[in-house]
């Protein structure tokens, strides 16, 4: 993160905070986008429009990190100074990865089921109900400034979020065949 | 990006794909995970009573770089000794399969994966 880019909570004039006003998230973003919009300075210099593009670059990120619990949830930890290495992180909670393991199996093993929508449906439902959890959790580290711990949290809705996005394609290539 | 022919190889004819009881006292049991891909991977060793490993299986969900590299890990560390088992470096692995730099996190995962299964070995049986 360069450090001259503004605070996305700054940009959205919002508090700093994992509890986020959505519906004043959506309509904030919603007037910073019409007043930045690269073609309000279509007739502008080279460096006004370039700038222009920009802003609306950065207003965009800062809309879909805010937006989401889990990127919302990494960007107040990084402003923290806590450092996310990606390439080298392994998460070691046995028990969080069997589950992670077990949910990867059913939906490997989806097509030879009597009725893989609807559990693809059951395993969509059990991760959003991880999802949930794992997010209100996060909420109270983060208010407690407990960040070690919501950093190992943020690691772990990472996984969720992949298994989510595999198995909603899953659902839609089901859905085509029917 | 292109796998390397030995990743594919591996990928296509995984070696040592399985699991052992993991209640077992000589099986040692490791499970890691990245959440930058959200793989996870489970490595499990079974050692005799001179501490030589006599067996390993592997069970990953990821790339096909994370599958190779637990595949060729379990390869090498049979008719090891836990310790040099535990020298094994990413590094080796990275060399082998001729990783490219996006994918060496796959290689750092299996090391995690051998040292977290020789740690739970030790674990059960110097209690």
């Amino acid at each position: 993160m360069a450090d001259n880019t503004p605070n996305y909570f700054t940009l959205f004039d919002l508090p700093v905070s994992f509890h986020v006003d959505t519906e004043l998230l959506a309509q904030r973003f919603r007037e910073l986008q019409r007043n930045a919009h690269p073609d309000r300075v279509a007739n502008g210099s080279d460096r006004e429009r370039r700038l222009a593009v920009q802003q609306a670059a950065l207003i965009n990120q800062a809309y879909q990190t805010l937006r989401s619990p889990l990127l919302r949830g990494r960007y107040l930890l990084e402003l923290q100074g806590e450092v996310f290495n990606d390439e080298t992180a392994t998460t070691v909670d046995s028990a969080f990865l069997m589950e992670q393991m077990h949910w990867r199996e059913t939906l490997g093993e989806l097509r030879e089921q009597a009725d893989p929508l609807d559990v693809v449906h059951k395993l969509l439902d059990a991760i959003r109900t991880r999802q949930t959890q794992l997010e209100n959790d996060l909420a109270t580290y983060v208010n407690q400034a407990r960040w070690s711990e919501a950093k190992v949290l943020v690691y772990k809705l990472q996984f969720l979020q992949r298994i989510y996005q595999e198995a909603e394609l899953t659902e839609g290539e089901l859905l085509d065949i029917h | 990006m292109s796998y390397s022919h030995k990743v594919i190889d591996h990928y296509e004819n995984p070696r040592n794909v399985g699991s052992m009881n993991k209640e077992d006292k000589s099986v040692g049991t490791g499970m890691v995970g990245a959440p930058a891909c959200g793989d996870v991977m489970r490595l499990q060793i079974k050692v005799n009573e001179q501490g030589v490993i006599e067996d390993a299986k592997f069970k990953t969900y990821g790339c096909g770089s994370a599958i190779a590299s637990s595949s060729l890990l379990t390869e090498w560390v049979k008719g090891k000794t836990l310790e040099q088992a535990s020298q094994i470096k990413n590094t080796q692995i990275v060399d082998e399969l001729e990783l490219p730099p996006v994918k060496i996190h796959c290689s750092v995962l299996a090391e995690d994966a051998i040292r977290a299964a020789i740690e739970d070995y030790k674990n059960k049986n110097h209690s």
